[in-house]
């Protein structure tokens, strides 16, 4: 009897003094992914943003496969207005706008990423080789951006994309060679900021190399910029496509919402009052644009707590409007039941 | 104390000049000018002095994160800036090491305690294995006194206290076995109740190890504590070197006393000192010619303001840069096994 208790004892000390070491790393890694993506959902404009982007990127994969029509045939009368035969009405030469709109959205999210992956890589390999090397490298590539960057935007895409065959490719080759300076510029900045930080010196003093100092020292710690850039010329690239295909500098074959809405101009929509036909692909457009911008001022809450202390004073204020007293000397919340 | 000390680094005559940025500026920052001293085997040797006197900028160059102006980096009998012009061997990083001022800023936030201390051990191939290199990690951080190993190897340093950094900074300097270590003054960002572990700590290395420590500090008294030598610098120049014991009950240079003056907690000794001398270091860019302390100096002569004064051996071991010794004029450095002792 005795000794079974003896044994319970030396049991529960020996689970006390040994708290399960193996398991220490997998449940730590957990806790800190979901404190980041934890923290961007709490975020009302995160959720938004994401809700809509995640709702346009399933319609982009799955949608042309559930599409009631072929949007390139003719399937019914022109200028239709909706019905239930066709949700959103057909467009000025019979073809059904659901479906154009549907098969549309991947060609232009498919533009806005690809162009917003090329631009964020070259953005980083650029500025963070001026910012991290300096000197005559930093004034090379320095003038390259600021000559990329102070060429007006629309004008060269335009007198590009009037030389270059129209196609998918092409649209997305002048908007990578037209957007990439700006990301680049900020990281610059921000790599000669970190550069000077003593992990870099001691990155140094160990021997690591200046490639490996730049992508795995400097680069993790600048990644919310990158993200937030990305999704910055993302929707960049979705706007400038559209804008394009709009003016008739893409494959007007091809089906995207730029190329609907450049039919539809074609086609004298407004003057024959086919608004059904411009709203579904304008929409779209903005509506992303919107869930993008949203992505990308919760990144900056997040990792600005000046913004996210400014919003919580805010929610503070407007919980209890009659407790603040408004005077000149600074406000003073009472009772403030924010944390 | 043979004359024939074995010197691990010897520093002759070491200068930096900073430019001052502006395209048609020619002015210099003179930020370390004609440093000399030596760091001999498995000893401590200290660079004392107030902030901007040059010491950081000293370690840097010599750790080669910048390059010197001129001067001589003799290591092991060797002028590692000649032999290596185009910047630092992998195998002078490894002998090399440094641990920086301030604990927060010199580890990444981004990763691991485990990945600070594995990728020395990577880069100078001290380890083959995934197990060998993990035990060696764990055995490292139990060194430096960070138990239990596995735990802290996945911490984030965030969830470190400055102590425990400054630690992991040691673990990470003494990963690839190095021969020196300079210590950028690695206490001065801790709390007082933790500095005298980290002190205890890199005395148990140099005795243990066979390490030599570059201890960089404002604090004379932890200079007298750990180190056998100690050398004075003001506004980029050394101004004295001796004994550090030496040093604390016979000081000579007066910039050296009004340092002694300042430490709060005086022996009985050094009551009897105090200095009046105040104000700030001078300017450093373009400096006049002559003493860099004569605007502070409560012994100031005419001969401070137009004469850097030479060298002169006052005692065994202990020199001093001063017109109130020897002849007052310009004379050269004494040789650096002569001023070390």
């Amino acid at each position: 009897m005795s000794s079974s208790v003896n044994t319970a004892l030396e049991n529960a000390q020996t689970e006390v003094s040994t708290p399960e070491p193996p398991k220490n790393q997998p449940v730590r890694k957990a806790k800190r992914a979901s404190g980041v993506v934890g923290l961007l959902l709490q975020n009302r404009k995160a959720a938004v943003g994401a809700f809509i982007v995640v709702f346009y990127v399933l319609v982009a994969v799955l949608g042309p496969y559930l599409v009631p029509y072929d949007p390139t045939q003719i399937v019914g009368r022109r200028h239709t207005p909706p019905s239930w035969e066709h949700w959103f009405g057909t467009d000025g030469s019979g073809k059904d706008v659901l479906s154009q709109t549907v098969v549309g959205a991947r060609s232009s999210l498919a533009t806005g990423f690809i162009v917003g992956s090329i631009v964020t890589v070259v953005g980083i390999l650029i500025g963070m080789t001026a910012g991290y090397m300096r000197g005559r490298v930093d004034d090379f590539l320095s003038t390259l951006i600021n000559i990329v960057l102070i060429i007006p935007g629309l004008p060269l895409l335009i007198v590009l994309a009037a030389f270059l065959p129209a196609g998918f490719w092409s649209i997305i080759f002048v908007l990578s060679v037209t957007g990439w300076a700006w990301g680049s510029r900020v990281l610059r900045s921000q790599t000669m900021s970190l550069r000077e930080k003593d992990f870099v010196a001691s990155a140094v003093t160990v021997g690591e190399g200046k490639l490996r100092i730049m992508l795995r020292e400097i680069l993790p710690n600048m990644m919310s910029i990158v993200v937030a850039g990305f999704f910055g010329a993302v929707n960049y690239a979705i706007g400038a496509q559209a804008g394009l295909e709009f003016l008739g500098l893409g494959n007007p074959s091809n089906v995207s919402w730029g190329n609907n809405l450049y039919w539809a101009q074609n086609n004298s929509a407004m003057l024959v009052g086919a608004w059904w036909t411009l709203i579904p692909s304008g929409l779209s457009i903005a509506l992303v644009a919107f869930g993008f911008s949203m992505i990308n001022y919760a990144i900056d809450e997040v990792t600005n707590p000046r913004l996210r202390s400014q919003r919580q004073t805010a929610s503070i204020l407007k919980k209890q409007p009659a407790k603040v007293r408004r005077s000149r000397a600074t406000p003073v919340l009472m009772e403030g039941n924010g944390d | 104390m043979s004359e024939q000390r074995d010197l691990v680094l010897d520093i002759k005559n070491l200068t930096k000049h900073f430019p001052m940025g502006g395209m048609r500026d020619t002015r210099k920052v003179h930020a370390v000018e004609d440093v000399t001293f030596a760091l001999p085997r498995t000893e401590i040797v200290t660079l004392v002095g107030e902030s901007g006197s040059g010491k950081s900028t000293t370690a840097r160059l010599i750790s080669r994160l910048i390059e010197p102006t001129s001067g001589e980096v003799i290591y092991n009998g060797k002028d590692v800036l000649k032999t290596q012009p185009g910047g630092a061997s992998l195998e002078y990083r490894g002998d090399i090491q440094m641990v920086f001022q301030d604990p927060f800023g010199s580890l990444n936030p981004a990763h691991t305690i485990g990945y600070h201390i594995e990728r020395p051990l990577l880069i100078h191939k001290k380890v083959s294995g995934r197990k060998a290199l993990k035990d060696r990690v764990h055995e490292l951080l139990d060194t430096v006194g960070l138990g239990p190993a596995d735990e802290t190897a996945a911490k984030f340093p965030y969830e470190l206290s400055g102590g425990q950094r400054q630690r992991v900074g040691f673990a990470r300097a003494l990963s690839v076995e190095p021969k020196v270590i300079l210590a950028d003054e690695p206490v001065s960002m801790l709390d007082v109740s933790i500095r005298v572990g980290v002190l205890n700590l890199m005395k148990r290395l140099a005795e243990d190890s066979g390490l030599s420590f570059l201890y960089i500090t404002h604090d004379i008294a932890s200079a007298r504590y750990i180190s056998d030598h100690t050398n004075v610098m003001y506004a980029g120049r050394m101004v004295e070197g001796a004994p550090s014991d030496t040093l604390v009950h016979e000081p000579a240079h007066p910039y050296t006393r009004l340092l002694l003056s300042a430490v709060p907690n005086p022996h009985a000794g050094l009551r009897t000192q105090e200095t009046q001398a105040r104000g700030e270091i001078p300017s450093l860019i373009d400096p006049p010619p002559g003493c860099p302390f004569a605007a502070r100096c409560p012994h100031v002569m005419d001969v401070c303001r137009q004469i850097m004064p030479g060298a002169v051996t006052i005692a065994p071991h202990h020199w001093v840069r001063c017109h109130l010794y020897g002849d007052g004029g310009e004379s050269p450095l004494p040789n650096a096994a002569n001023s070390v002792g």
